[in-house]
C-alpha cells in the first residue's frame, strides 16, 4: 500500500524578500529554507496513517533545485520511509510540478493515498493539489480539516469560507490536501534525523519524466516590492479624546466608514 | 480581441459580490468580450441571471448536470473546460473563493494551460493581458507573461480592481446541458460554522478588527467583537493569538493565515510581526492601536494610536456608535 506526500521548501516566514537582479526572481542568499508549514501537517497525516495500517509505506517527494533534499530529510525524519527529488529549477510552475509529481508517482505508484499541503507559502499559487490529481485523474479535497479512513474510502471536511465545512466522501486512490489544524506534526527525534540520513532520495530529472522545461505555461515577467506606505499619523489625547479624533478622520478623511 | 469567460458563484439566489466585482471590470475592459458562465443542477439557474442578463455581455450560459447540485471539484472543472473548447475562450477568471481556489488548477491540467491565483491586478486591452499577483503573502509583486498558455486562467482577489457599474446591454442566455456522466467528488453536506452563518468571511471582508496575544484571553475579543459589530466588520487575528489558542486558524491574518485586502484594518494589541504585515498590508487603511510606540505596525499604519487597547476599543466602539447612529 503505497502513500505519497508532495511537499515543497519554501523561505521561513521571517523572510525579508529581496528582488533578484534579474527583476523578475528572488534573491534566494542568506535565505533560511524550511519545509512548508502545511506540508507538515500532510507528512504528520501520512505518518499516522501508516501507523494504523502496517502494510503502508511512504515516499515523500519534492521538485526543485538540489536544496530541497534537506526538506526531503526532515520528512524522512519525521517518519517517511523513503524519498525521491525531481530536479527541477527554481521558478518551474505549478503545471509542470503537478505533471512532474503525478509523472513519478505513476512511475512508482500505485498510489492509495496522495497528501499535500493546501498551499505552498512562497508563490501561494495553491495549484499543486488539484492539478496533480487532474493529472493523475483522481479525486482529491483541498484544505481539508480532518479525514476518516475506511476501506477504500476517506471521509473527511474542508473548510471554505466563513469557517464552515464542506463534507466529501472519497474513494481512494485520492489526493488530500492539508490545512493548518488537521493534526499537530511531530518533532523528529536525534535518532531519527541520524536515521533519516541513511534513508534512500532518489533522483530524476524532468526529462525522465517526458517533461520539457520549455513545457511550462505562465512566467514572472517583473517582480516588485509593494510600496512602502506614507508616515503613520499618530493621535495623541486621553482616550476620548483620540477615539472621537480617530473615528472622525476615517469617516470624514479616509471615508471607509 | 480576448474571448474571456467569467465565472460566476451564486449563495442562494444571488450571484456572489466577488463575482460581480470581476465581471464588472470585465465589461469595462477594451478589446474583451465578455460571457459568464453559471454551474448548477438543471432547472436551477435561471432566476440568478436577473442581476446580469440587461449587461453587457456576449451571452451567459447555464451549464448544468444532476451530478452538479452541490459542488464538485471535478465535474465543474470539466463542465469549464468543455465550455471554453466549444467556444473558443482565451481566458477564464473568477473570484478567489474556496471553489475557484479549489477546481481552477484542474481545469488549467485539462486546457494546458498555465493559471495565475489571486491577482490583485487585472486587465485585457486590445491581445494584452495584464496581470500581477501577491507572493510570499505580499512581501513582493510579480507580473505575469501568459504568452505561452493558451488560455490565460486567473483568479482575482475580492475588493481588488473594485466594484464598476455593469455596463449596460442585453446578454443572450444559453442554456448547456454538460453532459458529465458522474463525478468523482461531490459535496455531500454543509456544514455552517456554529454562530458564523452570517459572518463575512475575512478574504471578503471590507472592513477587518484584528487582535493580537496581548488581547491575553479568547473571553476579550468580544471587545473586538463589540466593535466589529458596531462598523460591520470580521474579526480576525495574528498567528499569536491563534497559537495561543485565543481564537480558531480560520480567523488568523498573515502568511499562514489568510491575505486579506479590506478598506480598513485595525490592528489591536498585533506588534506587527513580518508575517502578519505580510497578510494585510494591502488593507486601504490600516489602524493601529498599541502600547508599544516601537511597535513595527505603526510603520505600515496609516493613523495610531499609543494606547491600551482596553480602553481604547471600547472608547472606539462609543465614538462610532455615536458618529454612524
Amino acid at each position: 500500500m503505497k502513500i505519497f506526500v508532495c511537499v515543497k521548501q519554501v523561505p521561513d516566514t521571517e523572510t525579508k524578500i529581496k528582488i533578484a537582479s534579474d527583476g523578475k526572481s528572488i534573491d534566494t542568499s542568506g535565505v533560511k529554507w524550511i519545509l512548508c508549514p502545511y506540508d507538515e501537517f500532510a507528512v504528520e497525516e501520512a505518518i499516522r496513517f501508516k501507523e494504523k495500517n502496517s502494510s503502508a509505506t511512504i515516499t515523500v517527494l519534492s521538485a526543485g533545485p538540489d536544496r530541497v533534499v534537506d526538506s526531503l530529510r526532515t520528512a524522512l525524519a519525521m517518519g517517511c520511509d523513503d524519498a525521491i527529488h525531481i530536479q527541477s529549477t527554481e521558478n518551474a510552475d505549478s503545471f509542470i510540478t503537478a505533471r512532474a509529481l503525478a509523472k513519478a508517482i505513476e512511475k512508482e505508484g500505485p498510489a492509495y493515498l496522495v497528501f499535500t499541503g493546501k498551499q505552498a507559502i512562497d508563490d501561494d499559487a495553491a495549484q499543486v493539489h488539484q492539478a496533480l490529481a487532474e493529472s493523475l485523474d483522481l479525486a482529491a479535497a483541498t484544505v481539508v480539516l480532518n479525514a476518516e479512513y475506511g476501506d477504500g474510502v476517506v471521509r473527511l471536511s474542508r473548510e471554505i469560507e466563513g469557517g464552515a465545512l464542506e463534507k466529501y466522501e472519497l474513494k481512494t486512490p485520492c489526493v488530500i490536501a492539508a490545512q493548518k489544524g488537521m493534526n499537530e506534526p511531530r518533532y523528529a527525534s536525534l535518532p531519527n534525523i541520524m536515521k533519516a540520513k541513511k534513508k534512500e532520495v532518489k533522483k530524476m530529472n524532468l526529462s525522465d519524466l517526458g517533461i520539457q522545461e520549455t513545457d511550462q505555461k505562465i512566467s514572472y515577467s517583473k517582480m516588485t516590492l509593494p510600496p512602502e506606505r506614507g508616515e503613520c499619523k499618530m493621535i495623541s489625547g486621553d482616550v476620548t479624546t483620540a477615539a472621537t479624533e480617530l473615528v472622525r478622520i476615517l469617516k470624514d478623511e479616509a471615508k471607509v466608514i | 480581441m480576448k474571448k474571456v469567460l467569467v465565472f460566476c458563484e451564486y449563495t442562494a439566489d444571488k450571484i456572489k459580490k466577488g463575482s460581480l466585482e470581476v465581471l464588472s471590470n470585465a465589461l469595462h475592459w477594451d478589446g474583451a468580450e465578455v460571457s459568464v458562465a453559471i454551474l448548477g443542477a438543471p432547472g436551477k439557474l435561471a432566476s440568478l441571471t436577473n442581476e446580469i442578463k440587461n449587461t453587457s455581455a456576449k451571452n451567459i450560459f447555464l451549464v448544468s448536470d444532476e451530478s452538479l447540485s452541490t459542488y464538485s471539484p471535478d465535474g465543474y472543472a470539466k463542465a469549464i473546460a468543455n465550455l471554453v473548447k466549444e467556444n473558443g475562450f482565451q481566458s477564464i477568471l473568477g473570484t478567489v473563493s474556496s471553489q475557484s481556489k479549489d477546481f481552477f488548477p484542474r481545469v488549467a491540467i485539462r486546457l494546458e494551460s498555465g493559471m495565475a491565483s489571486d491577482c490583485t491586478e487585472f486587465s485585457v486591452s486590445g491581445d494584452t493581458i495584464k496581470a500581477t499577483r501577491p507572493m510570499y503573502a505580499g512581501k513582493c509583486y510579480a507580473e505575469i507573461d501568459f504568452s505561452k498558455s493558451p488560455v490565460a486562467i486567473a483568479t482575482i482577489r475580492p475588493n481588488a480592481l473594485g466594484n464598476k457599474e455593469l455596463k449596460s446591454g442585453s446578454a443572450e442566455v444559453k442554456e448547456v446541458s454538460a453532459n458529465l456522466g458522474g463525478v468523482k467528488a461531490k459535496v455531500l453536506e454543509l456544514v455552517a460554522k456554529s454562530g458564523g452563518a452570517d459572518k463575512v468571511d475575512l478574504t471578503e471582508a471590507d472592513k477587518i478588527v484584528s487582535g493580537g496575544r496581548s488581547l491575553k484571553n479568547s473571553e476579550n475579543f468580544k471587545i473586538l467583537e463589540d466593535l466589529a459589530s458596531v462598523i460591520g466588520a470580521t474579526v480576525g487575528a495574528s498567528r499569536a493569538a491563534v497559537d495561543a489558542g485565543y481564537r480558531p486558524h480560520t480567523d488568523q491574518v498573515g502568511q499562514t493565515g489568510k491575505t486579506v485586502s479590506p478598506s480598513l484594518y485595525m490592528a489591536f494589541g498585533i506588534s506587527g510581526a513580518i508575517q502578519h504585515l505580510a497578510g494585510m498590508r494591502t488593507s486601504k487603511v490600516i489602524v493601529a492601536v498599541n502600547t508599544d510606540a516601537a511597535a513595527p505596525i505603526f510603520q505600515k499604519a496609516d493613523y495610531g494610536v499609543v494606547a491600551d487597547l482596553f480602553e481604547m476599543a471600547p472608547a472606539l466602539t462609543e465614538a462610532f456608535k455615536k458618529a454612524l447612529h
